[in-house]
């Protein structure tokens, strides 16, 4: 997870000009950083560049619009991680 | 083109979703009023109109490349540049390919040339969202058969 963090932190903060040092795993993306909407956008192009894959952000949204999730399972930064490790140990099975 | 109704390609010359390319045609009205303010004297094709005209380039391969399920919203350019006038009746050629297929987002990069010379090039970011109601699908497969959009490629494809 460390690895896919220093990542992830690494591509938000050149994504979206913010400080790295204030990206922590704790953060949430949306709450804590400001990223907005059209910004996640070219986070999220940039993640899937990176780790190969296709992050469900249609499904997110859509759990989240349900009530069938939070926020916080999706957009604080060690949630994604553990998404994005997911996504990636799916693809290799 | 018509810019009364922000048409801004005239014909779909070639759908690949294979390669997930697209090419289009595009001829610059000889006279529009927008040419007697942008500028007197000495009439250029807006770039705002050029980067839009890739826009729907890019738009169209999208909705080939979903099978007509999302409609592309414009989100951002990046990298956009306009690198030469282009004049009334000059005849356009468009490309465009998809970099980027995400969940809810697509990015394409696209270029358009002008008698063979790149005139203009960008990056392109689109939000994918379903059709929002029946009616806005059917103007735009009346809009696609009015470009030649091929439909037939999309069961093929």
């Amino acid at each position: 997870m460390s690895s896919t963090f220093d990542a992830v932190a690494n591509i938000i903060a050149e994504t979206c000009d913010i400080p790295r040092d204030t990206i922590k795993p704790e953060s949430h993306a949306i709450n804590d950083l400001g990223i907005d909407s059209l910004d996640f956008l070219d986070v999220a192009f940039a993640i899937d560049k990176a780790f190969g894959i296709k992050m469900p952000l249609e499904q997110w949204t859509q759990e989240v619009n349900e009530g069938t999730a939070t926020t916080e399972q999706y957009f604080v930064l060690k949630n994604l991680c553990a998404h994005i490790d997911a996504l990636v140990a799916a693809k290799g099975a | 083109m018509r810019f009364e109704y922000f048409q801004l390609i005239d014909r779909i010359v070639e759908l690949d979703l294979g390669n997930r390319t697209i090419r289009t045609q595009a001829t610059v009205p000889a006279a529009s009023t927008i040419f007697e303010g942008h500028f007197p004297g000495f009439p250029l094709m807006p770039g705002v109109l050029l980067l839009e005209s890739m826009a729907q380039t890019s738009g169209w391969l999208i909705i080939g490349i979903t099978g007509f399920t999302r409609m592309p919203f414009l989100a951002a350019f990046n990298q956009a540049k306009l690198r030469s006038f282009v004049k009334p009746g000059d005849t356009l050629e468009l490309t465009a390919a998809l970099a980027h297929e995400g969940s809810g987002f697509a990015r394409t990069t696209a270029e358009i040339r002008n008698g063979g010379k790149l005139a203009c090039n960008a990056e392109i970011t689109f939000r994918l969202v379903e059709f929002p109601n029946p009616e806005f699908r059917q103007h735009m497969e009346k809009a696609a058969a009015a470009l030649a959009f091929p439909m037939e490629s999309l069961a093929h494809g």
